[in-house]
């Protein structure tokens, strides 16, 4: 499938900031499911800084913006080729070793309910069914409901409530993973979406979960499947934050206003 | 249980301490009074009185400083420097490889969870190798003595070792006290400590770095427990101190910002922990850090010195294989010794240690300062078995040593001199060389018969000579 996709972030500022500075991991991941024709990155009015491949195969872009300035927009756009690979990353080049996703952080902490939901599978025949049933678990617990949790929202009290968005599904199948001793992170990305002729937001996350043999396998529990064609894979982490397209700080006393868009349609080949 | 006395072999007195014997068994006690006075003045006086090794408590309070100096000669100083540079080079050594091929898990000499786990281990930098493949430039060895030639490590610290202020401070007072004492001896010098610091950080420049690196020392700030400590070594380095703010990174560099205009950073000595440094990779939530500085790091702008996740190769339960490190990177048997270490996750392990609480020695894997520990034979039986229900409760957070016969030092106490136990941390430089100023830190325990040295728990510290042939 041939996608074209333009992604805009604009930070609004009400009182002019001294100056910007960002980690951008908005560039797709190399592997066999995906190849890159055209990437362009910029943000305005901003110097392009250090550009690196971390040991989790993520490329990074450090970006500066000096001030004062009001107004910050981060362009992504590009076209890109994906293919199908029933969720393996297969072809994918990093160095840190599966065991480094085994540790917990605050929004994938279990609690007594998602230990529950991590012990509820109690007959895989091996570590790639057990994670498919895992994601069905998580997909059936959390209801797909937008606005009823925040970005800070941990995989517990998106359990307890029953409902929540991607975020929240990704987060408790790592938790879940986790807890049976299965290696699990978060990616972030983008989803191309036509079905039940409803808008979705193509900004998506998953979850990945190591399994031996196969190596990096998706799940998306909120969608009951794993990231095939439609899904662009842009970077991981241990949870949302750490897997953050776009992390930065502004120096200044001012407020931030957000305005995110973000486009994926299918193109001609 | 026998201590081993440094200063007395019965009667006879040890060769390195004969013209100490002297001064210290005819100084009347008034006169010991009013130099004490005087010491404690001198202290007060530079302001350093904050707790050692990131204690906490009381940062205003005076740690009692001993007048009686501790005593190495030659011959010992150079067996002990070997065993220590080698330790830091199988430490380093260690952190290059878990940070890149990881070739001592592969061969299955240290369990992959024991490394990959650790909190300490810090998957950002995988494949960053620093310059000169150095991650951890000062190691602090905390040494104890228990017979002549027995020393053994009880702990490695590769972050941010402190205390090195007193080494350098207690020296200084010692000197201006007691002039002739050093006419009498002859001492090795430590006062290059502060060149050798600066060299060693200059000599981790990074390739990008083409005139004379500019180094700085990066303190969370004057609320900071070290922060003397901070202030002082940028004194006498003559490098900037700064705080997360005076910094900021412009496109591929860290710049510092100066009445000049913004000068460009090639190293930065940071005494702030990971978590803090950048909110852009770490804590978002850290005011303390520099937004960006990881992605410079990352990509060869700036040399961070200890190197982020260096603190993988100084935690406790890492600490029983890094005689397994030396043998596996350097093909040489470890000059010295470990503390023999049982790892309360293992069954045999655990069962050993709970049925011998009375007698062993129990501590927090990541807990330092001599908080969150148990001195069996120095606790009641009601201690002991509070202690054994937190150690039920998580046995993987605990390991256990036996109570070691830690050496003992004449020092003056009230009564005039008594032996009280002691320990040692020398201060070992990384850089392109590996250097070792001869001394160290010596922290006594003031309390009788305590065996606990830190100065959290009523321990002090004391001048220590390395006498010269």
């Amino acid at each position: 499938m041939r996608l074209q996709i333009l992604h805009e972030t604009v930070y609004g500022y009400d009182q002019p900031i001294r100056n910007l500075v960002q980690s951008l991991r908005l560039t797709p991941t190399v592997f066999e499911g995906q190849k890159t024709h055209e990437w362009s990155i910029d943000v305005t009015g901003g110097m392009r800084g250090p550009g690196f491949r971390d040991g989790a195969g993520d490329w990074i872009e450090g970006w500066t913006v000096r001030g004062p300035v009001e107004e910050i927009a981060v362009r992504v756009s590009g076209r890109i080729d994906t293919r199908d690979t029933a969720g393996v990353l297969r072809g994918h080049r990093e160095q840190i070793h599966p065991l480094a996703y085994l540790r917990d952080t605050k929004p994938t902490r279990v609690d007594d309910g998602l230990r529950a939901l991590a012990g509820s599978v109690t007959s895989a025949a091996d570590h790639l069914d057990l994670a498919h049933q895992l994601s069905a678990a998580v997909g059936a617990a959390i209801r797909y409901t937008n606005g009823v949790t925040e970005s800070l929202t941990t995989a517990a009290e998106a359990l307890a409530l029953g409902e929540g968005v991607c975020q929240d599904h990704a987060h408790a199948l790592i938790a879940v993973a986790r807890e049976r001793d299965l290696p699990a992170r978060y990616v972030s990305g983008y989803l191309h979406s036509t079905e039940d002729g409803q808008s979705h937001d193509a900004a998506h996350a998953w979850a990945e979960i190591f399994v031996e043999g196969l190596g990096w396998v998706g799940f998306d529990a909120a969608n009951h499947c794993c990231p095939d064609e439609r899904y662009v894979r842009l970077a991981s982490g241990l949870d949302a934050q750490d897997a953050a397209p776009i992390r930065g700080v502004a120096m200044g006393m001012a407020t931030e206003k957000l305005a995110v868009a973000v486009r994926v349609e299918e193109i001609e080949q | 249980m026998n201590f081993y006395n440094e200063m007395y072999e019965g009667e006879n007195v040890r060769e390195p301490y004969a013209r100490l014997r002297n001064w210290v068994e005819t100084m009347p006690d008034d006169f010991r009074q009013m130099k004490q006075a005087e010491a404690e003045d001198l202290f007060r006086r530079i302001g350093i009185t904050f707790a050692v090794y990131g204690e906490g408590g009381d940062p205003d309070r005076l740690i009692p400083f001993d007048m009686m100096p501790r005593v190495f000669e030659q011959a010992e100083w150079r067996r002990l420097e070997r065993g220590i540079k080698q330790r830091a080079r199988a430490l380093n050594a260690f952190l290059r490889d878990v940070y890149g091929r990881a070739e001592i898990v592969r061969a299955g000499r240290i369990p992959a969870r024991l490394v990959y786990q650790n909190e300490a281990y810090e998957k950002s930098v995988v494949g960053v190798v620093p310059p000169r493949g150095v991650y951890s430039h000062i190691i602090g060895i905390d040494l104890v003595r228990t017979g002549k030639d027995d020393f053994f490590v009880l702990e490695d610290n590769c972050r941010t070792p402190s205390g090195v202020s007193y080494m350098l401070e207690n020296r200084e007072i010692m000197m201006r006290m007691f002039p002739q004492l050093f006419r009498n001896n002859r001492i090795e010098p430590v006062d290059q400590y502060p060149e050798l610091l600066r060299r060693t950080l200059e000599s981790v420049a990074p390739a990008k770095c083409q005139d004379r690196p500019t180094c700085v020392i990066l303190t969370p700030g004057h609320f900071n427990s070290a922060y003397y400590e901070h202030s002082f070594l940028a004194n006498l380095m003559g490098v900037e101190l700064v705080e997360g703010q005076d910094l900021f990174v412009d496109g591929e560099f860290v710049y510092m910002r100066t009445t000049q205009g913004p000068k460009r950073v090639d190293v930065i000595y940071r005494r702030l922990d990971d978590p803090y440094l950048d909110p852009l990779c770490f804590r978002p939530d850290s005011m303390l850090g520099v937004p960006g500085l990881m992605d410079v790091y990352r990509s060869g702008g700036v040399t961070i010195c200890s190197a982020p996740g260096a603190g993988v190769a100084d935690d406790k339960a890492i600490y029983t294989f890094v005689p397994e490190m030396v043998r596996f990177y350097l093909g040489e048997e470890p000059l010295l010794k470990n503390v023999q270490t049982w790892t309360l996750w293992k069954p045999d392990d655990y069962k050993y240690v709970m049925e011998n609480l009375p007698d062993l020695v129990v501590k927090e894997v990541h807990g330092s300062g001599g908080y969150g520990m148990l001195v069996g034979p120095k606790s009641t039986k009601a201690e002991i078995e509070e202690f054994r229900k937190k150690i039920e409760a998580d046995p993987s957070n605990y390991i256990a040593q036996p109570t070691l016969a830690l050496s003992t030092c004449p020092t003056f106490v009230e009564e005039g001199i008594a032996p009280r136990h002691v320990d040692l941390r020398p201060y070992c430089l990384c850089g392109d060389r590996i250097e070792l100023v001869p001394g160290g830190l010596t922290r006594v325990a003031l309390r009788e018969g305590s065996l606990v040295v830190n100065s959290s728990q009523g321990g002090g510290v004391k001048d220590t000579w390395v006498l010269t042939e």
